[in-house]
């Protein structure tokens, strides 16, 4: 932690500007925030912890929440700009560090601007509440008779007699209790203030531009990869091939010529080398000779083999989400049934830049540089790690690349840790590409079995959904260990986290409906690469991609228009109705059932249609497609999306998320799988795991819809649900060909071909 | 280890490094220029893309040896958030990033495309960034960016 604090002395000086980021704002020295200061954390019920505002107007807020790359700091950002009427460009967003910022929670699952938003802008009512309380006894006026306009408060109809916020506040502390009551997501801050109304909103609801922006385009803003610290050095691991099993020889002679080698490092089965400069650490690690024990858990040897155990293993929890009525009987009763089995395979977060995490470990402390979803949840794994007190761990957020949910799972944290620890130094990890393909947790593979039956209407009268996968194992600070805990042989406490449970057709109302997410345990003995964590819109996009192919295979038997069915079993579901409307009137969709006529061209193009709702976020979805028949490729020529997510916050910095989840959720539909047999993973680059290019990339048009009247929810990742179901049901329409597996890659549609 | 004369973004520069290290690594640590990035080492994303001697090339897989006597411009060459370069200011307009991390290998590739062809049509400039991965799926404001820098779009 010394050397950090020197570091920053030295730029307040002007002298060493390396490690701190890009702003232009004041200095913390220049704040008021009621710093707490190491080990202990900021208390919520004190207003100062939240925001300060400085001397020359600026508000400083000090959120427990990060931008994942997401623009998500910019709507917060608009939030408090709106609720104490200051210009936007007055607000500076803190960064995350855990001896400073409140804990809101870890940053994902689309629930930030829906959790957090509300917190921040309570705190800033607060704020703006004793502002006003200060400047009736400054103006002699009462609160009632004041506005605020751009940070100054003013009498009503008397503008002359005015006084800012900086003038009242400025470089000094409110000192004012607020309530704050729970934690993390769930923590309700002072509910008893009343915001502003949503009718006089302002910045809220507008498009403003994202706040880092351009020192991300000129290479001046500080990612954790850019953070360099005095004497800082170099490490990088060496993991087995395969699982976790310990090293049974390594040869530290096979990498002592190369210049710069600090250290072979080994504790446990963890292996690592550190060295002067990062070229030498890639180069040791790369030649240094370790022999593996034959490992304690078998690896599975194909995804068949997967399935079969997802099929056939007793789950540890049934998540039932929906229980009405009695499926079984309605399924005897029914006068037609139907049954299918669709696979989603295990896929990657992919993130551009392979984790990283610069680590300082001292006798007694240890400071963690890191792009984290959760700083506080790291600030834990890497305090037992350490057998450090969690007071004693200090974790500063800087921006990775974007991560999809893979930072959830903060591995290289630890790793940085421990080889910080073995020499004494500060030292930066990064994980090489084959790292991060190979290791990092990954989206789980679901088997999804689906049973319906109709009456003599072709009305659905049974629905019976089970969405069987594993939980998410691998996770920061919650009982579940990382890779470099496992290999010092702490083991996990836990059986891991739901992967979701939502999305498998219980968006409509049928007479007898079961929907349940059966979780299949998946902790082992030694850790496999098929490690498994949160990608993007958890499980959502496997089940919805279930759900709606049955709703479209049973509107086609029944020769239905796939919207008309749909609309049928949304009686109750407004919202998901209008978002249904939506997308069909911006695609102009014509009504007939699928499959289209056949096409004489070789290039047979189709549409179709999905619905979800992830989080309360709902969206429709429409794909054009055109499936060439003589090799099987599927284009993605047009994508239409309808998405209401409540009150927008901020419409384009929504709109720049909702292309990223079409797109990348294109990519996962058509190309994207994890390849292994029991040797390891196969797919350890971007050859092997392709994802989309700009040449694939479809047209999209979006339709947002704008409801004032609700609370903010989420915009990050629901759009991801919807995209591959879309595009199945679109090859079905091209092409007669009903694709139950993805990727939807040109063998899969050469063979359906075939078949048909 | 050798002593290595690079010209980088205008300016000679001194580096002690061995020839075959990827000029990557010098580009970054040795002189602390942070704009590319690593993201595979196997010149398959181009998030490390620099111009040497106006060819968008991959640093990570170019040894620095094979710089020397090169003009090398990186990111930091173009504009700086004062003075942003046109192209750089096409993407603030276009609100064309998410995490960022791919757009150095973006910018670039787009520098060098349209110091050779100015008026680009959409099929090439999808093939000038096809090499080019994102993973956030930003393609289509980075499009738009690219046609805007080009003078192509109001």
């Amino acid at each position: 932690m010394k050397t950090i604090e020197l570091n920053r002395r030295q730029f307040l000086k002007g002298t060493g500007a390396l490690i701190v980021s890009f702003n232009l704002f004041p200095s913390s020295s220049l704040l008021a925030q009621s710093n707490p200061g190491p080990g202990i954390d900021a208390d919520p019920t004190q207003l100062d912890s939240w925001l300060a505002i400085a001397p020359d107007g600026t508000v400083t807020v000090f959120s427990g929440k990060v931008d994942l790359g997401t623009g998500v700091e910019t709507a917060l950002a608009q939030i408090v700009a709106e609720e104490l009427n200051v210009p936007f460009n007055k607000i500076h967003m803190s960064g995350l560090d855990t001896t400073k910022a409140i804990y809101q929670g870890i940053t994902a699952g689309s629930r930030t601007v829906e959790r957090a938003g509300p917190q921040l802008r309570q705190a800033a009512a607060a704020a703006r509440q004793e502002l006003l309380k200060l400047a009736a006894a400054r103006l002699n006026a009462t609160p009632d008779r004041l506005m605020v306009k751009d940070g100054i408060v003013s009498v009503a109809g008397d503008v002359n007699r005015n006084v800012s916020y900086a003038q009242l506040i400025g470089g000094k502390q409110f000192n004012v209790k607020i309530t704050a009551t729970g934690t993390g997501w769930d923590m309700k801050v002072a509910p008893e203030i009343k915001a502003k109304d949503v009718k006089d909103y302002t910045v809220v609801g507008t498009s403003q531009k994202r706040i880092e922006l351009p020192a991300k385009l000129t290479g001046e803003f500080t990612y954790v990869y850019d953070v360099r610290v005095p004497g800082m050095l170099h490490g990088r691991v060496v993991r087995p091939p395969t699982i976790t099993s310990k090293p049974t020889s390594v040869d530290e002679s096979s990498v002592k010529i190369i210049p710069g080698l600090v250290k072979v490092v080994q504790e446990g089965s963890f292996v690592g080398v550190v060295c002067q400069t990062e070229w030498a650490a890639i180069k040791a690690a790369k030649e240094l000779k370790v022999s593996w024990s034959v490992p304690g858990t078998k690896m599975p040897a194909s995804a068949d083999e997967i399935y079969a155990y997802i099929k056939n293993t007793k789950s540890l929890r049934d998540q039932v989400t929906v229980n009405k009525g009695n499926p079984e009987t309605a399924l005897t009763q029914a006068n037609k049934t139907y049954e299918a089995t669709y696979r989603w395979p295990f896929q990657l977060h992919g993130m551009m830049g392979p984790s990283c995490s610069v680590a300082d470990v001292g006798k007694e402390q240890a400071t963690i540089y890191s792009g984290t979803q959760g700083s506080f949840e790291t600030r834990k794994a890497v305090a037992d790690l350490l057998g450090f007190p969690e007071k004693n761990v200090r974790v500063l957020y800087r921006e990775a690349s974007g991560s999809y949910g893979r930072m959830g799972a903060d591995d290289v944290s630890e790793d940085a840790a421990l080889l910080s620890r073995a020499v004494g130094k500060p030292v930066r990890v990064q994980w090489m590409r084959a790292d991060e393909h190979g290791w990092e947790p990954k989206g789980p593979a679901q088997l999804d079995l689906i049973r319906a039956g109709v009456d003599a209407q072709g009305t659905i009268i049974a629905w019976d959904f089970a969405d069987r996968g594993f939980p998410l194992t691998a996770a920061s600070g919650g009982g579940l260990r990382l890779l470099a805990s496992r290999q010092i042989g702490m083991k996990p406490t836990a059986d891991g986290n739901s992967n979701g449970s939502r999305g498998g057709g219980d968006m409509y109302a049928f007479e007898n409906q079961k929907c349940a997410a059966p979780l299949i345990p998946w902790v082992q003995a030694d850790e496999t690469p098929l490690r498994t964590g949160y990608l993007r819109a958890p499980g959502d996009i496997a089940r919805c991609f279930a759900s709606e192919s049955f709703m479209d295979e049973i509107a086609a038997d029944l020769r239905v228009d796939p919207v008309q069915f749909r609309m049928r079993y949304l009686g109750a579901n407004k919202r998901g109705a209008e978002a249904l409307a939506a997308v069909v009137k911006q695609a102009r969709w014509q009504e007939r059932p699928s499959p289209a006529a056949t096409s004489s061209g070789a290039k047979a193009p189709g549409r179709g249609v999905a619905i979800s709702n992830r989080a309360e976020t709902i969206c429709g979805a429409v794909a054009e497609v055109e499936v060439d028949t003589s090799t099987g490729n599927v284009a993605v020529k047009r994508f239409v999306l309808s998405h209401d997510c409540g009150l927008i916050i901020n419409p384009d910095g929504l709109k720049n998320q909702i292309e990223g989840n079409i797109i990348q959720g294109v990519s996962r539909a058509l190309m994207e799988e994890v390849k292994f047999d029991s040797t390891g993973i196969k797919t350890l680059d971007w050859n092997s795991y392709p994802v989309i290019r700009f040449p694939s990339v479809p047209e999209i048009e979006i339709v947002l819809i704008n409801r004032p009247e609700m609370p903010a929810l989420g915009g990050g990742e629901p759009s991801s649900a919807p995209i591959a179901a879309a595009i199945a049901n679109a090859i079905f329409d091209a092409v007669g060909v009903r694709l139950r597996e993805a990727p939807f890659t040109p063998e899969r549609v050469l063979a359906g071909l075939k078949k048909a | 280890m050798a002593r290595l004369t690079l010209k980088v973004n205008g300016k000679n520069q001194t580096v002690d490094v061995e020839p075959e290290m990827p000029l990557l690594y010098a580009l970054r640590n040795d002189l602390q220029l942070n704009g590319p990035k690593f993201g595979c080492g196997l010149s398959q994303c181009g998030a490390c893309t620099v111009i040497m001697d106006g060819n968008a090339i991959r640093s990570c897989v170019t040894p620095v040896g094979a710089a020397q006597n090169k003009s090398v411009t990186t990111l930091e060459g173009l504009g700086n958030v004062k003075k942003l370069h046109k192209i750089q200011q096409a993407f603030v307009d276009e609100q064309a990033a998410q995490c960022g991390y791919c757009i150095n290998g973006m910018i670039m590739s787009t520098k060098a495309l349209l110091d050779k062809t100015p008026k680009p049509s959409d099929s090439q400039i999808k093939e000038a960034l096809a090499g080019n991965l994102c993973r956030c799926g930003t393609h289509i404001r980075i499009l738009r960016a690219v046609k805007r820098a080009s003078g192509q779009l109001a």
